[in-house]
């Protein structure tokens, strides 16, 4: 179980970070939020002070009245000659403030003696049943001891055990022959409690319409603004994808649109930039392939020529023989370059036509391996080819000889003399050829240019094979052709090796994996 | 039809023509001379024809046992000259061309060509290829093989089908020979190349490939479903069962 709210706690981060509308909407509720919680503590105080305050001040001047009325009935009834019991004349005064009190707004009176308790029988008395706890004992003390007027909010409480809010005012009274009395007026607050309450209550409610007022206002204007910049987002991708197409929609005239204006304007100039280099790149391309092609014919008539003095080299003087030698062999070089940079040409143009079949990588390779026996010979190094019998994959037969007997004849090349290695190896997505030389190796610096065009490792080295310097960067675009890879890794002294994935048929081939062996 | 083979079969009692001519069609005059030293000093006798236009006269005119076609040539190109001389002759036909990959090959060896060759070349390798479009005349087996529902009759260099003569040329002939030599053998590509071709090390296997589709245009009821000349999914063909 730990793991769930873990989990949902991850799920809300991701979501904060990913969602903006998730973050406007969460930051409005929390931000309305805590406005609220500061602004509705002080309004609900104004509103409570102002309401009791209008009946502390009525039920002040009404205990005034009422106070100087009881006294002068105390008076009166004492200045009688015979006076009646005190129990009497207190019910009387009692009975008196209960009509005001009931006249004037309802409060309930109670008449508590000053003197200390069970020492005289002193009656005290209080209309409907009020108990006399209900005035606080500090408030009794201030009114009894300093013999003015107090008032408190409190506790109503009757012997029945009802309790109501309320607010009471003490004030003393002399009740002739008797002694020290204080007159409680009780005003419940019944009334005022439930107006507060309602209140309360009503800006509880309306706050939570507001919070939710202002998530979902949050929510649509986010959703205006956010639904372009996705829109934006989007056909962004889209055309970094290639489609040099894709446009936002412009709607109205607002700052959105405008963003969308822009953004299309800017694609616009993108794309034309593009077409243009496309156009450039492409007459080039079709430069090379031109131009390659334009030196075949005369090449043709040179070569046939040159083959012709070469047949006859044994009839001419030395040094002619020698230079029709020499001929032959840089028409060859000639020859193997023309043929590479054409190949590279359509490699760059994406003229390349692959032709499919179904081949067993590792015949293919004992085959390569073989045709390459006499470099082996003369290099010293000896070739084994070892791994996975019956590799089948789909692939261009003669595109992959040619990587492979470019890889061999490398590691022949940079060997050094000593073993080469060519494993196959089947994998889950395909096959895997890798050609190891334990030869000079290659630095870390090499690794990254070793499929340039025309870059060679060590210029200054005796080259046996005489390279275009294309070979490598030919078998990567041969490699890449069929949706495979052609890596180098290596380091110096510890030889280098090539590793070529092929799928295990290409996407395209239009041939079934599977259909044989 | 058979016009020229036929004349070659007369003179094709031996190894080759005694001196077989070789049309050579193509506007580089120079490399033309060159073509036709190489080809004299191999014992052929060269004719030329610089213009596309030209081609079909000298044809007519010359009636070679071989024609070297450069696909890139001024008035009509190397493919249209390559269908009217297929539209009248079987005689064998080399196409020479600066572009060995691409549509091009393949076009033309659909438009007729039994053969190419990519320049540069070396002279020697244009020579095999040229003898061995001509080598195919020496057989003399009397036999008459079957594949599938078609007979192919060495002796009488024709192939039929119930009793009608289905027109084919040399070097169809020769690939449906082999086929129906080894019934239920699968050849490869390769191993077609080298029997048929005269390729003594890997060739183009796209060759294979359209001269199969076209022979089968010309010997199965329905070239979708063939009968007569069967793939082999990856390995090649074989003769269908008589």
């Amino acid at each position: 179980m730990p793991a769930k709210p873990a989990g949902l706690h991850r799920r809300l981060g991701e979501r904060w970070r990913h969602s903006l509308r998730f973050r406007v909407v969460l930051t409005t509720v929390v931000g309305s939020t805590v406005v609220i919680l500061v602004l509705v503590p002080v309004l609900l105080g104004r509103i409570t002070a102002g309401i009791l305050g209008t009946k502390e001040a009525s039920a002040l001047a009404e205990a005034t009245a009422a106070r100087s009325e009881a006294q002068r009935l105390l008076d009166a009834s004492s200045a009688q000659g015979s006076p009646a019991p005190a129990s009497r004349r207190i019910d009387a005064v009692v009975a008196a403030m209960g009509a005001r009190g009931a006249q004037a707004g309802l409060f309930e009176v109670l008449m508590l003696s000053s003197e200390p308790r069970g020492l005289s029988a002193t009656p005290e008395r209080g209309s409907n049943l009020v108990s006399e706890r209900s005035v606080p004992a500090r408030m009794r003390e201030i009114v009894a001891g300093s013999q003015r007027q107090a008032w408190t909010y409190t506790t109503i409480r009757y012997t029945d055990g009802r309790e109501v809010p309320g607010f009471v005012v003490g004030a003393p009274l002399a009740v002739p022959d008797v002694g020290p009395y204080e007159l409680y007026q009780l005003f419940p607050l019944v009334q005022e409690q439930e107006t507060l309450q309602l209140v309360r209550n009503s800006t509880v409610v309306a706050s939570a319409f507001i919070i939710l007022g202002l998530a979902l206002l949050a929510a649509a204007v986010t959703y205006w603004l956010v639904t372009p910049v996705h829109d934006a987002a989007r056909t962004a991708r889209r055309f970094s994808a290639g489609n040099l197409d894709a446009r936002m929609r412009v709607r109205g005239e607002d700052d959105l649109a405008q963003l969308a204006v822009s953004f299309n304007e800017m694609a616009g100039t993108l794309q034309a930039q593009i077409r243009d280099m496309e156009q450039m790149s492409k007459v080039q391309q079709r430069f090379v392939a031109d131009v390659s092609h334009e030196l075949r014919t005369p090449l043709t008539t040179v070569r046939m020529a040159a083959d012709l003095l070469h047949e006859k080299r044994g009839e001419l003087p030395p040094d002619d023989a020698r230079a029709v030698e020499l001929l032959q062999n840089q028409l060859n070089r000639f020859e193997a370059l023309l043929a590479d940079l054409l190949e590279t040409s359509r490699q760059d143009s994406g003229a390349v036509q692959m032709d499919y079949e179904e081949v067993d990588l590792r015949a293919l390779a004992e085959g390569v391996a073989g045709s390459l026996a006499p470099l082996a010979e003369q290099t010293g190094s000896a070739v084994t080819v070892s791994g996975d019998e019956r590799v089948q994959v789909v692939c261009d037969a003669m595109r992959v000889e040619r990587i492979l007997g470019n890889l061999l004849a490398n590691a022949l090349e940079h060997g050094e003399g000593r073993p080469v290695l060519v494993q196959v190896r089947r994998d889950a997505r395909g096959a895997e050829l890798a050609v190891t030389d334990h030869g000079i190796g290659l630095s870390e610096e090499q690794l990254a240019s070793v499929f340039t065009r025309f870059w060679r490792a060590d210029p200054s080295r005796v080259r046996r094979i005489g390279g275009t310097g294309l070979g490598l960067s030919i078998a990567l675009g041969d490699a890449r052709a069929h949706g495979g890879s052609l890596t180098a890794a290596g380091a110096p002294g510890h030889g280098a090796t090539f590793t070529l994935r092929l799928p295990r048929a290409p996407r395209g081939s239009g041939v079934l994996p599977g259909a044989v062996g | 039809m058979w016009m020229t083979c036929g004349k070659s079969r007369e003179a094709g009692a031996t190894m080759l023509p005694v001196r077989p001519r070789v049309l050579v069609v193509d506007d580089d005059t120079d490399l033309a001379e060159m073509l036709g030293i190489v080809l004299r000093s191999e014992g052929m006798a060269p004719s030329f024809c610089y213009d596309g236009r030209e081609a079909l006269p000298s044809f007519r005119r010359d009636s070679p046992d071989l024609v070297l076609l450069d696909l890139m040539l001024p008035g009509l190109d190397g493919l249209a000259v390559c269908r009217q001389l297929r539209a009248e002759s079987n005689v064998p036909i080399v196409m020479l061309t600066a572009r060995g990959d691409t549509v091009d090959v393949v076009e033309g060896l659909q438009s007729g060509a039994d053969d190419y060759i990519v320049k540069p070349f070396k002279p020697k390798e244009l020579v095999a290829r040229i003898q061995a479009r001509l080598r195919r005349l020496e057989e003399t087996a009397n036999d008459v093989l079957a594949i599938g529902d078609v007979l192919v009759d060495l002796g009488a260099h024709a192939v039929t089908r119930d009793g009608r003569a289905i027109p084919v040329t040399p070097l169809e002939f020769d690939l449906l020979a082999a086929l129906a030599a080894r019934p239920g053998h699968a050849f490869s590509r390769e191993q077609l190349l080298a029997d048929v071709w005269g390729y003594r090390h890997a060739g183009d296997t796209r060759l294979v490939n359209v001269h199969v589709q076209r022979l089968r245009g010309k010997v199965e009821r329905d070239p979708e479903n063939p009968e007569v000349i069967v793939t082999v999914r990856g390995v090649g063909y074989r003769a269908g069962p008589p």
